[in-house]
């Protein structure tokens, strides 16, 4: 299913480093490797704080890794000079969690959805209407929506239009930041299958962040489980429901609540919290809230390793096994 | 122990939020409210304790607390109320404490205000509260700012000061929206055993289905300010009346259910 001449966009032992007070370091990714593939989803899960959307601001070159590269197509992302940055920015384009924040208040909608190309020349001033009615047209809006602004519309309506506005430049790859974690979950829904629709069509490929693993399995080729800015599991987006591996994943899905659940059987969830990314153990990050943990989890750190096609784990409990 | 009669609320001069809101409610009970946003499920809580936003107002019904009516209280009745016989989760605790006093300081004073204990035995108090709610090192979270705490620590110190007098009812509001998922199945856990261990009796307000269906004895579904599904929660989400609970329920993510891909 994933082959490596598809691969978009490769993402190799990145890591990225924030200096903090007192001369320590906050360590927000640690050896990430990644792939993205055309035209599939790549879903990344995690608590707050486990550094996923500084990754993909890195994938985007709003941030710089510290260590490591960042492969579109071949080419390393951190070394394109500021030109070749806003150049590039037509093959990606990120939709935000929350859209009023990353609108032009003052700007109606069909500027708003125009500018990119505008920016980049694709269109001349007179088109502007025509090209914005198409966009609204792709995402199921109707036309006269362009001569609003943005506070005149729904949470569920301005997503659309930010993703008319993303993929108005036909991106190869979008980034979307908990793009539907602020809306209800029939809005949401809609917004999912649009998404989905728009990229068979387009054959996009998304990088989708999300905290909800019950949404994201529903629509991702892949997901990636995050963990303190690690990575600790990468598997298939079917097989999560039955066949993930990694305590951390374990412990996510424990503490899912779910509309069909039996009332009566206790919700499961790890007691503890995470540790601070100022201060990352030696070893597996997870270590502390792991039932278990062994002697060599506090020394060795684990790295991914297969443990079926596509399916990777960093845990020693589980490769150990094998 | 609480009875909504039809009741109807209006923020100043626009048409009425909620509309024909009927509830009762037994001691120990837990009963959720879901909606979408802007469906006024808030609303029906603040009204329940009196703090309805500046120019909110109820306009018809009742609210019966032990059977007496809520709506006629003077300031001073409010305030024995409060904090003791019923108070108050916010979504975001954090944002209910002072930023620049230390949790215990706050703490006491609350417990101090609310009875006639001295200070030291507010403090045992609280902290022991704190350790009723699993907060690990108790006297350190009492000497800390609330900064200084995650997210869900402050979430379970806002509980824990809204346990402490053993309230007979919780309102909370979007109790775990903004946490995360290992923390919200903690904190639910443990407001259901507060109900087993107090008898106290919740309103949660969510809109997190899974949640609610879990919680709840009575599941309330409301759209634009009226209640669109009302019953036990084998009723309503087994036979959910309205086709706006079916819509809901369905659009609900599964982790084994439809698949876009």
């Amino acid at each position: 299913m994933f082959k490596e001449s598809d691969i978009v966009l490769k993402a190799e032992h990145i890591v990225k480093q924030f200096p903090a007070q007192g001369g320590r370091t906050l360590t927000a990714c640690n050896d990430i490797n990644l792939n993205v593939y055309k035209g599939k989803t790549l879903g990344i899960v995690g608590e707050s704080g486990c550094g996923k959307s500084t990754f993909v601001r890195m994938v985007i070159s709003l941030d710089k890794p510290t260590g490591g590269q960042i492969l579109y197509h071949g080419k390393n992302l951190a070394a394109l000079s500021k030109k070749e940055i806003w150049l590039n920015r037509q093959n990606m384009q990120m939709v935000f969690q929350d859209p009023l924040a990353s609108f032009n208040p003052k700007m109606k909608i069909v500027d708003i959805l125009t500018e990119p190309l505008m920016n980049f020349k694709k269109i001349k001033r007179s088109e502007k209407e025509a090209k914005a009615k198409e966009l609204l047209e792709m995402v199921e809006l109707p036309a006269d929506f362009m001569y609003r602004y943005p506070h005149n519309m729904s949470g569920g309506q301005r997503q659309r239009v930010s993703i008319a506005r993303a993929l108005s430049l036909e991106p190869e790859v979008l980034v979307c930041d908990e793009a539907t974690s602020a809306l209800d979950v029939s809005v949401q829904e809609s917004i999912i299958a649009l998404l989905v629709r728009l990229q068979k069509e387009k054959n996009i490929s998304i990088l989708f962040i999300c905290h909800d693993l019950a949404l994201i399995q529903s629509f991702s080729h892949q997901i990636a489980v995050m963990y303190l800015g690690h990575i600790v599991e990468v598997l298939p987006g079917e097989e999560v429901a039955h066949n993930s591996q990694h305590p951390y994943t374990q412990a996510l899905l424990g503490a899912q609540f779910s509309i069909h659940m039996d009332p009566h059987t206790p919700i499961e969830s790890i007691e503890s919290e995470a540790p601070s990314p100022l201060a990352v153990p030696r070893g597996c990050p997870f270590q502390n809230r792991c039932e278990h943990c062994m002697e060599k989890c506090r020394t060795h750190r684990p790295a991914l390793k297969e443990v079926s096609p596509g399916h990777e784990v960093a845990c020693h409990y589980v490769t150990d096994k094998l | 122990m609480l009875e909504i009669k039809d009741l109807a609320v209006q923020y100043g001069k626009q048409a009425p939020t909620i509309e024909h809101f009927n509830l009762s409610m037994k001691k120990g009970e837990i009963i959720s409210i879901v909606g979408e946003s802007g469906s006024g499920k808030t609303t029906v809580i603040r009204a329940v304790l009196g703090a309805l936003a500046g120019n909110g107002k109820v306009i018809s019904g009742d609210i019966l607390f032990h059977g007496t009516s809520l709506l006629g209280n003077s300031r001073e009745e409010w305030r024995k109320l409060r904090g003791t016989k019923m108070s108050m989760i916010f979504q975001d605790c954090g944002g209910t404490l002072n930023p620049i006093r230390r949790i215990g300081s706050q703490y006491v004073e609350y417990i101090c205000t609310h009875s006639k204990m001295s200070h030291e035995e507010a403090w045992k108090m609280a902290s022991s509260m704190l350790e009723k709610m699993r907060l690990p090192d108790s006297e350190n979270v009492m000497k800390s700012f609330p900064h200084q705490l995650s997210g869900g620590m402050r979430q379970r110190v806002g509980i824990a000061m809204a346990m402490t007098f053993h309230p007979e009812l919780l309102l909370a509001d979007e109790p775990t929206s903004a946490l995360d998922v290992t923390t919200q199945a903690q904190i639910v856990r443990q407001m259901m055993e507060l109900r087993e261990s107090f008898g106290t009796g919740i309103i949660i307000v969510t809109h997190n289905l899974g949640v609610a269906a879990y919680m709840a004895d009575q599941l309330i579904v409301m759209q634009h300010g009226k209640v669109v599904d009302q019953g036990t929660r084998d009723e309503v989400m087994g036979h959910p009346v309205s086709d706006y609970t079916k819509k809901l329920l369905q659009a609900v993510p599964e982790m084994e259910g439809q698949r876009f891909v």
